[in-house]
């Protein structure tokens, strides 16, 4: 019985919900050290000289000295050091590594830092150091803006973001082997390996790295494992004993990586009657004091900055810029909320221009199959932004609504939102993803290094291997993410574990059905032993991509959305309270549906934090509310109704039709409550949008 | 960076005169019961003390009755069993109301009203309630007890007239017939600290009490003699405007305290007259 589309019970479930899954945390190793991070307390400045007054015995002590391999947490650039040498960059930057086998010592235990401060850069307006510029190009923007009748101008800003994962991060690194294995919580098992061996300078081969149970990663365990995986590996090295290193939330608040704040200014032609003439848009964002992941974040953000709509002249120049806090990193999205937030409150600003219905301006510039999007990719068949722009107006009564809550403290507006699936451009050419199958005595075995971080990636996976090869569900296994025994199937990012890594699974099924005949895997593997299939990305035919000129298929497809927020202002608090929210989502398929409105709800959540709570305080370059409790993210009590509809419009790209789903639904939601409070008659152009800022627009509007 | 947890001592009487002896002899010690505050400062290594006095098992400190026709609420009652209380709930139910808006329920049910008391955060969700209530705050030392108005107790910012070898040991609510009202400002709907927390009672003697707004919680006296004076809502609402002190931290700006505080009286007042 086919298994895709159904809502199987999670592989990981029993574990998870008896509690005997076990996440890094719940694991000690014989001998095992705990350790700690001594990190800068200025945002910029000179080491001048660093003291250990205390009895040193039972203590290990790294310092950048004691790394055998580079000093640089390998990822694009290599500009960020593992360990501080001189100069300090940010505040929370890590200098030295103890570890003791007593948590109580290490707490005892006092570094004295002696700094020569210097002046630290925090506005991104005012950096000079460019971390990463690009340009897309269509058509001729000046020329255009010259002959249209409107012009819209607009400054659009979004903050920082947390990805409070529920487990913060943390690792054991162990000595074995004559080389080094690390167990952590992180998204990317071959990310970390690869930081591994550049930071020790050892052998791949004497490098293992495995994906413990982990507690949620939102982007947030996409590249910083690479770091503290590298500190407990060297104070592991440096011992012989296994060095645990796990940090608390306020360290992890503190420390780790935030969502790019951004400013995003447009300037739009259009004309009387509602057609988009030209564009002319410019993204900066703050990458913090390394490069890190910027030049993505950014590449994604700009392409996504343009919207789900035609235009025949689109001119968006981005920049990252570096500031003195610490580097911004992946957050779920990746970019593209931060300019799609921009672009939607813009676009409504323009129809209330007009005089026009917001929906209706939409509908008139949505992207139709054919079209071009700012980089020339032509949408196919399964480009659905009209469809769901029609159904969420309607399952929501959008029209009727907005004019029954017209002068009310209730206000209701929408977002028309697109996420690409997979890696730009011609990322997942140079990845070269791999996954394999094993026949076992169960019936088959997956190999991936995707990770399970919560949103189900071994079930989807041993759903798309169970009709692929038309076994049970049941007879399926994954193995564990252990560099030293699965293909590196890349990162588990930018919602590309479904739809590329899941494509590269269908694949091994279909050639593993083709190699046993009609035989049960398992049968097979009684009568024959083990049989592996690996396979290989393929990119799909006729997509082409220049990353010198930004032009062409920037990803194989996407997956296209309309969120439609209704809010009540407290007239007396200026709380805005989100109390239903309509999300149409055409991700092509819904391989677990249930799995898939769990991301959808979920990413809605976030948005919903994201627009209206999520404010990360930065004094001198730190965060000051590295506290749950005066960090706020939504509860259940913040979260409205939430009607999720699934819109299957099937892409030939991914296994059963399917795309993207874990990014885009936090794409729309900041948009579509900020326009909600826009209908209130509330200009808010930044978010997070507190009471704080609304009554200062609500004093400006009175 | 969090406290290292061997460096503290720990001492767990067996009565409250045991409690107030151990008080007496070692002034140094902190009183602890729910450790809601405690344990936070401890983790994040801002809570000056090591030596602690366990309250927690004083199960004769969590009496809630009436004495002499007001209500006594033992210091170490849970903000769970304030909000069961059939008297508190009959009859200062924005006390049970207050505490309803702490933290979760996990909290509510370690966290004590003598706990939010001592704490002394200008944000005590109680606070503005019992400083409303004119409650009376019962503080004994191994030698005497003595009874302080609750608008008394507080001298400036975590600051009160506590002597360091006394213990709260009760707070004591004379009866209040007068229309009461509360409200907790904290922008999430659960889990939240307060922006702005308001207690109001009408009648004849109005009375206004904020937190949040100003080092202590504050009664806002001018804004109450106003009312008494016959002043509009309106009026009242400019009043306690510029009556409260707020300041910007890292939860709120001053502004928004400041007509926040003007908002919710007037609130109060289209609520509750006619």
């Amino acid at each position: 019985m086919p298994v895709v589309g159904t809502n199987v019970p999670r592989k990981d479930a029993a574990e998870k919900v008896t509690g005997s899954a076990k996440y890094v945390d719940d694991l000690a190793f014989p001998g095992m050290l705990h350790a700690r991070t001594i990190r800068s307390t200025i945002a910029r400045g000179r080491i001048r000289d660093v003291r250990l007054p205390f009895d040193r015995a039972g203590y290990t002590v790294v310092d950048y000295r004691d790394i055998p391999g580079r000093n640089a947490v390998a990822l694009i650039e290599d500009d960020q050091p593992l360990l501080v040498e001189r100069e300090i960059r940010h505040v929370a930057e890590p200098i030295v590594l103890l570890a003791h086998q007593d948590r109580d010592a290490l707490l005892r235990a006092r570094v004295e830092i002696e700094c020569e401060p210097l002046e630290a850069i925090f506005d991104p307006q005012q950096s000079v150091q460019v971390l990463k510029d690009l340009r897309i190009v269509k058509g001729d923007v000046d020329a255009a803006l010259a002959r249209t009748d409107v012009i819209v101008e607009g400054e659009y800003r979004t903050g920082h973001q947390e990805q409070l994962y529920i487990e913060p991060n943390g690792v054991i690194a162990v000595p074995e082997n004559g080389g080094i294995t690390v167990y952590g919580s992180l998204q990317c098992p071959f990310y970390v390996h690869k930081a591994l061996r550049i930071a020790l300078g050892f052998p791949a081969d004497r490098i293992r790295v495995v994906q413990t149970e982990t507690g949620g990663g939102f982007g947030g365990k996409e590249e910083y494992p690479s770091v503290i995986a590298a500190h407990a590996a060297l104070l592991a090295l440096k011992s012989k004993r296994p060095v645990k290193l796990v940090y608390d939330r306020l360290e992890d608040m503190l420390a780790t990586t935030k969502r790019h704040p951004s400013i995003v200014r447009h300037r739009t032609g259009v004309t009387r009657d509602g057609d988009l003439v030209a564009m002319d848009i410019d993204v900066l964002m703050d990458g913090g004091a390394y490069v890190t992941l910027s030049p993505v974040v950014l590449s994604r953000g700009a392409i996504h900055a343009a919207g789900p709509y035609r235009c025949d002249h689109v001119r968006i120049a981005a920049r990252a810029v570096a500031t003195n806090t610490p580097p911004n990193g992946a957050f779920r999205g990746f970019g593209a909320p931060q300019t799609q937030f921009a672009l939607e409150v813009h676009m409504e600003r323009i129809a209330e221009t007009l005089g026009m219905d917001p929906a209706r301006f939409r509908e008139l510039n949505a992207l139709r199959p054919g079209d071009t999007t700012a980089t020339g990719q032509r949408v196919e068949a399964d480009c659905s932004a009209l469809q769901v722009l029609e159904q969420a107006a309607q399952r929501s009564d959008f029209h009727a609504k907005r004019e029954r809550y017209a002068g009310t403290n209730r206000g209701i507006g929408l977002a028309l939102f697109f996420h690409g699936a997979g890696f730009t451009g011609s990322g997942e050419v140079t990845l070269a993803s791999r996954a394999a199958l094993a026949t076992s005595e169960r019936g088959v075995r997956i190999l991936v290094g995707s990770a399970e971080i919560g949103q189900g990636t071994r079930t989807m996976h041993a759903q798309i291997v169970a009709d692929s090869l038309g076994i049970p569900y049941d007879d399926v296994e994954t193995a564990l993410p252990d560099t030293s025994s699965v293909p590196d199937s890349g990162p588990t990012v930018a919602s590309r574990t479904c739809m590329v890594v899941g494509g590269i699974l269908q694949r091994c099924a279909e050639e593993l059905r083709a190699r046993i005949g009609d035989l049960h895997p398992a049968e097979h593997f009684r009568r024959h032993g083990p049989t592996v299939v690996t396979k290989q990305y393929e990119p799909p035919h006729g997509i082409r991509w220049d990353d010198d000129t930004y032009r062409g298929d920037a990803y194989a497809t996407y997956a296209w959305a309309c969120d439609v927020a209704e809010v009540e202002m407290d007239p007396d608090t200026y709380e805005i309270r989100p109390i239903h929210f309509t999300a149409v989502q055409d991700i092509g398929k819904a391989i677990h549906p249930t799995l898939v409105a769990g991301q959808i709800e979920g990413g809605t959540a976030q948005g919903i934090g994201y627009a209206l709570l999520e404010e990360v305080v930065m004094r001198d370059g730190a965060m000051a509310n590295a506290q749950m409790t005066n960090y706020l993210v939504p509860t259940t009590l913040d979260t409205p109704t939430m009607d999720v509809v699934i819109v299957e419009t099937p892409s030939h790209h991914g296994p059963f039709g399917a795309k993207g789903v874990g990014e885009m639904p936090i794409d729309g939601p900041a948009p579509a409550i900020v326009n909600a409070i826009r209908h209130l008659g509330l200009d808010i152009r930044q978010i997070p949008a507190t009471p704080e800022r609304i009554a200062e627009a609500a004093c400006v509007s009175v | 960076m969090r406290t290292a947890a061997a460096s503290l001592d720990l001492v767990r009487p067996r009565s409250v005169d045991d409690a107030l002896r151990s008080i007496a002899d070692d002034p140094s010690l902190a009183p602890i019961a729910g450790c809601t505050d405690v344990f936070v400062g401890l983790n994040a290594g801002t809570f000056a003390g090591t030596r602690f006095l366990d309250l927690w098992p004083l199960e004769e400190l969590r009496e809630i009755g009436i004495r002499n026709g007001a209500i006594s609420i033992g210091a170490l009652a849970t903000h769970t069993a304030i909000q069961e209380s059939p008297a508190v709930v009959s009859r200062v139910p924005i006390l049970a109301a207050a505490c309803r808006e702490i933290g979760g329920a996990q909290i509510q049910n370690r966290g004590t009203l003598g706990g939010n008391v001592a704490n002394g955060s200008p944000a005590g969700d109680t606070l503005p309630v019992l400083a409303v209530a004119e409650a009376v705050v019962v503080l004994r030392s191994a030698t005497q007890e003595r009874r302080i108005p609750f608008t008394s107790f507080f001298t400036g910012y975590r600051q009160t007239v506590r002597r360091p070898d006394e213990l709260i040991v009760a707070f004591e609510l004379p009866p209040l017939d007068q229309v009461q009202w509360f409200r907790k400002v904290g922008t999430r709907a659960a889990q939240a600290i307060s922006k702005v927390v308001m207690a109001v009672v009408g009648g004849e003697r109005p009375r206004v009490a904020v937190g949040s707004v100003a080092p202590t919680v504050i009664r806002c006296t001018r804004t109450e003699a106003a009312l008494a004076g016959g002043a509009t809502f309106d009026e009242a609402s400019r009043i306690v405007e510029s009556e409260v002190q707020p300041i910007d931290d890292l939860r709120s700006t001053a502004d928004y305290r400041r007509r926040v505080c003007g908002n919710l009286l007037r609130r109060f007042g289209t609520e509750t007259q006619r």
